[in-house]
């Protein structure tokens, strides 16, 4: 760290680098494990289901109480929009972060308010996607598929509300006055969850999504 | 409002002295050490209870002591107690107290996420233990192998109880790791460089990062088992095309490095006591580092070794049979260090050098047993087999216990101020060294015999009775060794302070300072010149004054809190509140209670000024 | 000589908005690729044969650019201490192994034998 602030306000560190981003790149590694455990499980299962609906592929489901024939359930555009706006959101909070280090307190709070934006544009997609899904008789339980799917989409989006959730709050310490450069940092641990949560689904978009 | 809160935490500043709200608002991790040690000792105590009723059942052949399913209670909560509410928070209890200490800080990193880590453990805990009140303890197995664990196969809320109470452990331990990382990686004193931490500061280290690594996976299948008993999914039930069998690797993908997580502290604390009583610096600092950091990388690549019997291939067995093999050799160099060590050495035979050299006999003996399993046909012979139950208790029992033990007379003069009494902790270890063996080592031939684990009973006529009576005496011997060592404590405690600074003539930082500490550890942050700061200290001076009590105005330490409380609560509700996932019942109200008071926790902490 | 260098790179290579922009570019680009990809695979035509027996290895390493740019330039780990980096891509590695020892543990587990 470099920043003659920082070092005045907290003692120094032994790395010289900042405890609490230690912290969180920690918190990040472990979480690594958490989704490669959810992601394996995704793909061990593949191709296992006993009954649909599937993925891509027509399939026998049970709908309305009874068997019948039903499509494959992805909405391929529907995921690549939100996709895009998840890639779009990660360019936004680094730009936010730019502006809370100079101070630029427009540029602050206009990029994390587009962030916030398009992290409830992606929950919002996917609360769509999941509802769809249900109404085309792929409940919870259905089959292993259904299950690994909103399992790992799931953990992934809640991950995603939480870090809207962390935005937002600083979004309004930010509005307020509260996040003054040599608080930037404040912003940086966010933005950096935020990241992550982006490069786990830039990892599920293709091997869940387009590989059949 | 800025002069209120100062006036606030100015008041409660002065309150966290004593009494019982202080304990619960503390942030100090040498309070929080002791709590993590007072909890973990009584989960032990019923953990070693369980274990004698078992003792007790197996003591003849078609005994009716306790009925076939309490048993399977018993031995479901001796393995999960001893595991998680044992010995992993008895680690953690000298990661508290000696971490900070050794590494020359006043407090951890985070010090409010430590006492967070602590209330959730407790709450974890007494969570798991709960069920017994609903004649409902966990009864699967403390590996809860499925799909025994289904909600066909374990109707009742046993399983549901391990499976809430072991994801509430985990948080509480990723906490942890986290506070514990950050502390090692940057709040070191200065001069003290990586390769001049102490080697139980490296250990701990070590386990940190198998715990940050390990737990996400175990977390992971719990909550898949979790939805397959409560909300319709198959992940390991085979009528939806389910496979049991990735529960096994899930679990022992965690489960071994797991075993890391409950040996390598206890490698450190042996790797303090043998030097200072020795009186001879650590044989091969560098290599003990980089065989913890092998032994720790090696173990994410042999959890399949647990799984021989399910058929994997010869590719698969072959693989994990020579990675597990290939840890002896780490293995192997931290024992030729610590006799190393001892070699040529001034010995001192006081009580902690009891314990690590029975540490270090005990743990050969695990070892090799070990070495035999991953041999795949030897394995398929001794699986299920008492075999097995003999091995792990030599490396937990005879490993992580023993050193354990010896940490406690070690370091227990630093965190009372009073030191044990000399005569009754050699009693304790022969008692416990004779008791142990007696125990354990007869269970190699019952296992080579044919005598299957976790069966409540043995028909007469197979062999069987005589070794098994015998363990039951040795169980009994063990009772009374815990029971001299209680004893000793509780004498210690009633008597007014009489340890030294420095009791052992140790080489670490933690010596340096009165016993018990003060609130603030250390005066002045002190200076490192090398892993053994205070011999080159008495070298230099001769001997070393005893540092006396001082004021300590003016040092900033962290305010008390109990929202660290407040967010473990909600944490314990949260998950809690799955308990009563029933179907027409609102089980989410809890939970979302819980998901509420949570986030209250976190935001009145993350505002309020940390001091 | 890790805090000099760190120090160093941070004073002449700060990345700016500009670089942010490229490397979001890069990254939209990617995702069409992606998509295209999946779509020449799948639907019936000429390319189909030529894309459809390579599109795993395709998005795979599509996916891992556009992680390796986002944890690099949006994460800052080329700039950032080492130690960062390290605590990012140890566990990814562990985290890979486990994944591709699982999908090999299942695949012989599946075969006929
Ligand atoms: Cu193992």
């Amino acid at each position: 760290m470099s920043d003659a602030a920082a070092h005045a306000m907290h003692p120094p560190t032994s790395t010289g680098l900042d405890n609490r981003k230690v912290a969180i790149w920690a918190f990040i590694g472990s979480e690594c494990l958490f989704f490669a455990s959810l992601i394996s499980t995704y793909l061990v299962y593949k191709g296992k289901s006993l009954v649909g609906p599937l993925p891509h592929e027509a399939s026998q489901c049970m709908l309305h109480g009874q068997m019948q024939r039903c499509e494959g359930v992805f909405e391929v555009p529907l995921v690549t929009a939100g996709t895009a706006v998840l890639l779009f959101s990660s360019f936004f909070v680094v730009l936010a972060l730019y502006g809370a280090q100079k101070g630029n307190r427009k540029m602050l709070l206009g990029w994390l308010s587009a962030t916030v934006a398009c992290g409830l544009f992606f929950v919002g997609m996917q609360v769509y996607e999941f509802t769809h899904f249900y109404h085309k008789g792929m409940g919870y339980g259905t089959n292993l598929f259904s299950s690994t799917f909103f399992t790992l989409t799931g953990f992934h989006g809640s991950h995603v509300t939480l870090g809207v959730i962390w935005l937002s709050t600083i979004l309004f310490l930010a509005a307020r006055g509260k996040l003054p450069p040599e608080k930037a940092l404040n912003l940086e641990l966010a933005a950096l969850y935020w990241h992550f949560v982006d490069v786990v689904w830039i990892v599920i978009f293709p091997v869940v999504y387009l590989m059949r | 409002m800025a002069t209120s809160v100062l006036e606030h935490s100015a008041v409660h500043h002065a309150e966290a002295k004593s009494g019982l709200w202080s304990w619960i608002t503390t942030v100090d991790h040498k309070r929080i050490g002791i709590l993590y040690g007072a909890s973990a000792f009584l989960f032990f105590l019923l953990g070693g209870i369980e274990a004698f009723v078992i003792r007790l059942q197996l003591m003849t052949a078609d005994n009716t002591l306790v009925s076939p399913e309490f048993y399977n209670q018993l031995f479901t909560m001796h393995g999960t107690t001893m595991i998680f509410l044992g010995v992993m928070p008895l680690s953690a209890m000298f990661f508290n107290y000696f971490i900070p200490l050794q590494i020359g800080a006043r407090d951890v990193v985070f010090p409010r996420l430590n006492a967070f880590s602590y209330w959730v453990f407790l709450l974890g805990g007494l969570f798991i233990n709960a069920g017994f009140f609903f004649n409902a303890w966990p009864n699967a197995g403390w590996f809860g192998y499925a799909n025994l664990t289904s909600a066909q196969y374990s109707p009742g809320l046993n399983t549901d109880f391990w499976v809430i109470g072991l994801q509430i452990l985990g948080i509480a331990s990723i906490a942890a790791a986290v506070n514990f990382f950050v502390t090692i990686i940057n709040m070191r004193a200065p001069g003290m460089t990586l390769l001049r931490m102490p080697m139980f500061v490296w250990m701990s280290f070590i386990t940190q990062i198998l715990l940050l690594l390990a737990f996400p996976v175990i977390t992971v299948a719990l909550v898949f088992l979790m939805m397959d008993r409560h909300f319709g999914t198959h992940f390991f039930i085979p009528a939806g095309g389910g496979d049991p069998i990735l529960w096994q690797h899930l679990f022992w993908i965690f489960g071994h490095p797991e075993v890391y997580i409950l040996i390598l502290p206890a490698f450190g604390i042996v790797s303090e006591i043998l030097p200072v009583f020795s009186r001879k610096p650590l044989f091969g600092y560098t290599a003990m580092v980089f065989s913890g950091v092998f032994i720790a990388f090696l173990g994410f690549g042999v959890w399949s070794h647990h799984m021989f019997a399910t058929g994997m291939g010869p590719f698969a067995d072959a693989f994990f049979s020579l990675s597990t093999m290939l840890i002896a050799v780490p293995t192997g160099v931290k024992i030729f260090n610590w006799i190393g060590t001892i070699w040529g050495g001034s010995l001192q035979f006081k009580t902690p050098m009891y314990f690590a050299l029975g540490f270090i006999a005990m743990f050969i003996i695990g070892g090799l047993s070990g070495v035999m399993h991953s041999s795949p046909p030897a394995d398929l012979q001794q699986t299920d087999t008492y075999f097995v139950v003999a091995h792990f208790h030599y490396v937990l029992f005879g490993g992580s216990i023993f050193a354990l033990t010896g940490g406690a007379y070690y370091w227990l003069p630093k965190m009372t101020g009073r030191m044990l009494n000399e005569t009754a902790g050699k009693i304790h270890f022969w008692l416990m060294l004779i008791g142990f063996n007696l125990t354990f080592a007869p269970m190699h031939i019952l296992g080579l015999n044919g005598m299957p684990r976790r069966v409540y009973t043995y028909p007469a006529g197979l062999g069987f009775e005589f070794w098994n009576g015998l363990e039951t005496v040795g169980a009994a011997i063990i009772v009374v060794s815990q029971l001299v060592f209680i004893v000793n404590l509780i004498v210690s405690l009633r008597r007014p302070r009489n340890a030294p600074a420095d009791p052992w003539h140790g080489a670490t930082l933690e010596w340096s300072i009165p016993s018990p500490p003060q609130e603030f550890n250390f005066p002045e942050v002190p200076e490192v010149k090398s892993s053994i700061p205070l011999w080159d200290l008495r070298r230099e001076l001769g001997s070393l004054p005893e540092p006396q009590r001082v004021s300590g105005a003016g040092i900033h330490l962290p305010n008390p809190s109990y929202y660290p409380l407040v967010a473990a609560i909600g944490v314990f509700v949260t998950l809690g509140g799955i308990l009563f996932a029933q179907p027409h019942f609102p089980w989410y109200v809890i939970t979302l209670t819980g998901v509420a008071v949570l986030f209250y926790g976190v935001y009145r902490w993350a505002f309020e000024p940390a001091g | 000589m890790d805090a000099h260098v760190t120090v160093h790179s941070e004073e002449h290579s700060h990345p700016t908005p500009g670089l942010y922009f490229r490397v979001a570019l890069i990254l939209f680009f990617l995702t069409a690729a992606e998509v295209a990809a999946f779509e020449l695979a799948r639907r019936p035509g000429s390319l189909q044969s030529v894309v459809g027996p390579v599109v795993v290895p395709i998005l795979l390493v599509l996916s891992a650019v556009k992680f390796a740019l986002v944890a690099m330039f949006y994460m800052h780990l080329k700039q950032d201490s080492k130690l960062f980096a390290t605590l990012f891509v140890f566990p990814l590695m562990i985290a890979a192994v486990i994944i591709i020892a699982l999908i090999i543990l299942f695949a012989y587990w599946r075969m006929p034998h």
